[in-house]
């Protein structure tokens, strides 16, 4: 590791930190948006308004994170961009494709011809599943270092399919807060349902991850950190446990008209992605290119980090006020959305 | 697949992409500076005809900023697939414009976006205003970032070379580059250019339709206003841009005016078939010491021709043609804009000939546009960064099999976008026509009657009772979901 006092060695961890929360925000946010996306694909004709409605101001900003994200990995990394970009060609396309799909579906399915509107609801769908797919696919990718064999490609396949069901969890948990009525009611169903496979993806990717990499092996049973680290396993099993309880008790109490506890199957969840992804980063660390290019190789000079850093530190708590008065603004249940 | 070279596939690939990116920021870039006009204009009037134009404006706002994002999401990517060389030379000075681009321009835009379209129910009237002008100065900010990256690119400053990798020396010469000025004010025209045209005509459409509605008057008198303003200033700043590319990039001047050796009282090329193999002009229409007078500012200037540059200039025809569909389009664009307003002055409405062009004219902002683009953008080759890396250099090591793949993807998703995007366009025109037709149609039979549009004018005027802030109600017909 590199002289730490120095701006070379402290700006690239600066930036990977700052890359980390973006990417962080947009998985739970995105993610909550991704997953009702997908589930729109399970619910009844008459609620796709109102779900839809749900995420109507929001989605535009969530994105936006993962343009940050990609943006800090471009232009503070911008030699591993390259090398990470070049690699997931494909699931990138997949993804943008998934996006574009979703993004647009969102106003084509109101303002089209109303016989259109069944299959901007399903680009709608579709749009969703394929950016959830690809994200957790190219998670997969990164940890096994980008090597294509039959197995490492299988394990990112299944990292994709949990990451849906987590995102799918989060869509859940967000429609019990933003929805009343029936549709709260079937929510807590579908998270429910979420949850287990949400579980058993990460358990599985837990226990397969270790196993595929040698250098992450070594890195989480070596002696002293086995038992520093042991917390982040525990408390998000813990997590699971809480949440199914709460969940198997939702419809019957949300019939009842108690809604005290409809909040907390989102920020359980929200809990527990910030555990994964802190095991992730763990593992991970310092490479940006598994065992090939770490941070300090791959960052950009010291004085255009520096002149980004001052934009960083200028901006980013506006952006962070600004997305808080927008979620104040549109507090409470979801309305349908007409324009002013 | 294998013949086809990857670093053509990841050219296409790239000018797909942006070029069908530039498409919808081009509209939403002044639409919002108009919505933002419409909403103020109602706030001092109360008069409802403008609110209604808010209305119908905003709800294709909202449609082309989507695509704007869903697109632009897309670019950010591209960099990193297609042009991995890139970022690896120049990314230090890149890297920082579009981190800036992201910070100060996309969140603004992105977070404000949603109480604009909203959030007029639960904010107060001059919060809403405020998140309308937010958005708006969100995307002009956002131009500013990426133009003042594409002109460091056309003409490069305030870096050194150190070890094969730029690094910058001096963040405001870089910002301001020297093609920047024209750049960023010959887009921000072209924006408002596209939109004037796009509201025109949509309005014009209608009112052929005979959907005579006040909101529909105040948008075409906006749109033809608004275009006849601009375009004579976009012919000046384009003069100019001009003048400032033969300073800096000869070459791609020289391919522009199809002009091979280098002379003095230089011919303006009207027209004619740039042939590179003879190295020459075919069929040329050309006006004597023209070309000299407009760039040199005299009659015997000497210009410097295509054959100086052998081998380091652009291809000629793509540049050469580009240009003239470009000037053709804005010289089009100047004749109708005052034909129709100098009616509107006249006559309170644009006649049946100038209303039949602005239907036809409705999307000619995006041709002059995209068509000024690739003057600009070909014209730099074999350049990336004019002078420092070569495109060929920048190229991705991508497989041609799946940069072919994508691109195939890409273009049928943008065909059948594009396609909807239209004709969702016309379908909410004639939506809004059919739900505001009983409440607000002329009661005149001969709609091309002179004299309508002052009658009408008139009542818009005195009729205005409503007080500002009053949203007024809506008929069911309206109200709908985003
Ligand atoms: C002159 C204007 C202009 C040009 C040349 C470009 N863009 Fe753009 N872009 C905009 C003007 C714009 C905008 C007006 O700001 C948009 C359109 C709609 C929107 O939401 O913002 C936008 C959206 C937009 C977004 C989505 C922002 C969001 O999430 O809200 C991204 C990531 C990019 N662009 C990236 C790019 C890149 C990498 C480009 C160059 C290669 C590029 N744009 C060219
Ligand atoms: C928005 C309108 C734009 C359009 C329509 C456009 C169009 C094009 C076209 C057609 C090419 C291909 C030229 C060729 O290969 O012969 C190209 C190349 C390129 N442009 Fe642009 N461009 C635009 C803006 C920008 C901006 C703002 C940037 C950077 C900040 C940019 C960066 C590039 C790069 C990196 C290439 C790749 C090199 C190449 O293919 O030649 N472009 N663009
Ligand atoms: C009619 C007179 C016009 C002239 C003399 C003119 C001149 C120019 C020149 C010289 C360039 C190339 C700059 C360079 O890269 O070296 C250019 C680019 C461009 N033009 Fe025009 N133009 C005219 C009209 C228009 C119109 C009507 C539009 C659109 C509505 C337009 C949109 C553009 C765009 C988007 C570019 C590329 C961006 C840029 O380099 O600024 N132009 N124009």
């Amino acid at each position: 590791m590199p002289d730490l006092s120095q701006p070379a060695g402290w700006l690239p961890l600066v930036f990977l930190v700052v890359m980390g929360l973006a990417i962080l925000i947009y998985v739970v946010l995105d993610g909550y948006d991704l997953g009702l996306g997908a589930l729109l694909g399970i619910a009844d004709e008459h609620d796709k308004d109102i779900m839809v409605a749900s995420i109507g101001p929001f989605w535009d900003a969530n994105e936006t994170w993962l343009v940050l994200g990609v943006g800090v990995l471009l232009t503070a990394f911008p030699l591993a961009h390259g090398v990470v970009m070049g690699a997931l060609y494909l699931p990138v396309a997949a993804m943008l494709l998934g996006l574009i799909l979703r993004g647009v579906a969102f106003d084509f399915r109101v303002k089209a011809q109303a016989h259109h509107k069944p299959w901007w609801n399903r680009a709608f769908c579709a749009g969703s599943l394929i950016a959830a797919l690809a994200q957790g696919y190219m998670v997969g990718l990164l940890v096994v270092g980008f090597e294509r064999s039959a197995i490492n490609m299988l394990f990112a396949a299944f990292i994709g399919l949990g990451l849906t069901a987590g995102y799918c969890l989060l869509g859940a948990g967000w429609l019990l807060i933003k929805t009343e009525g029936e549709l709260q009611i079937r929510a807590a169903r579908w998270g429910w349902r979420a949850l287990w496979f949400t579980a058993f993806g990460v358990a599985a990717v837990s226990v397969a991850t270790p196993l595929l990499s040698r250098a992450i092996f070594d890195k989480w049973f070596e002696v002293p950190n086995l038992f520093l680290l042991a917390p982040i396993p525990l408390i998000t099993a813990v997590l699971f446990v809480f949440a199914a309880i709460v969940l198997r008790r939702l419809p019957a109490q949300l019939a009842q008209g108690k809604h005290a506890w409809a909040w907390v199957p989102f920020a359980t969840t929200v809990a527990i992605f910030i555990l994964a992804f802190h095991g992730l980063a763990y593992s991970l660390f310092p490479w940006i290119v598994p065992q090939r290019m770490d941070v300090w190789q791959a960052a950009a000079a010291p004085g255009s980090l520096t002149f980004i850093l001052v934009g960083v530190v200028i901006v980013l708590p506006l952006i962070i006020g600004y997305t808080v008065f927008a979620y104040r603004v549109f507090w409470g249940k979801a309305t349908h959305l007409e324009y002013g | 697949m294998e013949s086809l070279d990857p670093v053509l596939l990841s050219r296409l690939q790239f000018a797909a992409n942006i070029t069908f990116h530039i498409l919808f920021p081009a509209i939403t870039i002044s639409l919002a500076w108009v919505l933002l006009y419409f909403r103020l204009r109602y706030d001092r009037s109360g008069d409802e005809s403008w609110m209604g134009a808010y209305r119908f404006w905003v709800k294709i706002f909202a449609l082309t900023f989507a695509l704007g994002i869903v697109t632009g999401v897309t670019m950010s990517f591209q960099f990193g697939t297609n042009w991995p060389g890139y970022m690896e030379t120049v990314g230090n000075i890149a890297g920082p414009l579009l981190a800036y681009e992201v910070l100060t321009a996309f969140f603004l835009e992105a977070s404000f976006l949603g109480i604009m379209l909203f959030g007029t129910k639960r904010v107060s009237r001059r919060v809403h205003i405020l998140s309308t002008f937010l958005v708006a100065a969100g995307t002009t900010l956002s131009a500013f970032w990426i133009l003042a990256l594409n002109s460091w690119m056309q003409t490069p400053v305030g870096f050194e070379m150190i070890d094969g990798r730029a690094h910058p020396t001096d963040w405001l010469a870089i910002l301001f580059s020297p093609s920047f000025p024209y750049r960023f004010t010959h887009m921000l025209l072209a924006s408002g250019l596209t939109t004037a045209f796009l509201v025109a005509g949509i309005s014009a459409w209608r009112w052929r339709r005979g959907d005579r509605g006040g909101d529909v008057r105040v948008a075409l008198g906006t749109g033809v206003r608004l275009a006849a303003l601009l375009i004579p200033l976009q012919i000046l700043v384009g003069d100019l841009h001009g003048l400032n590319t033969l300073h800096h990039q000869p070459a791609k001047l020289a391919a522009m005016e199809g002009i091979w050796e280098t002379q003095r009282g230089a011919a303006a090329v009207l027209f004619a078939v740039p042939d590179e193999t003879s190295r020459s002009n075919r069929y040329e229409i050309a006006i004597p010491g023209l070309a000299s007078l407009y760039l040199g500012h005299s009659l015997d200037a000497e210009i410097r021709g295509l054959n100086d540059f052998v081998g380091e200039h652009p291809p000629v025809k793509p540049v050469f043609f580009a240009f003239r569909l470009m000037v053709g389009v804005g010289l089009l664009m100047l004749a109708i804009s005052w034909l129709s307003a100098l009616q509107i002055k006249r006559r309170g409405e644009p006649g049946r000939f100038a209303l039949g062009v602005l239907v036809a004219m409705t999307f000619s902002g995006w041709v002059a546009l995209v068509a000024g683009w690739y003057v600009t953008e070909i014209g730099r080759q074999p350049w990336l960064v004019h002078g420092v890396l070569r495109t060929a250099d920048a190229a991705t090591a991508t497989p041609a099999g799946r940069i072919g793949l994508t691109l195939a993807m890409y273009l049928s998703l943008y065909a059948v976008l594009l396609t909807a995007f239209i004709s969702v366009i016309f379908h909410l025109a004639k939506k809004a026509g059919e739900s505001e037709q009983p409440k607000q149609m002329n009661p005149v039979a001969d709609p091309f009657h002179a004299g309508v549009g002052v009658a009408d004018k008139e009542r818009a005027q005195h009729g205005a009772g409503r007080s500002p802030g009053d949203d007024g109600g809506r008929s069911p017909e309206e109200r709908r979901d985003a």
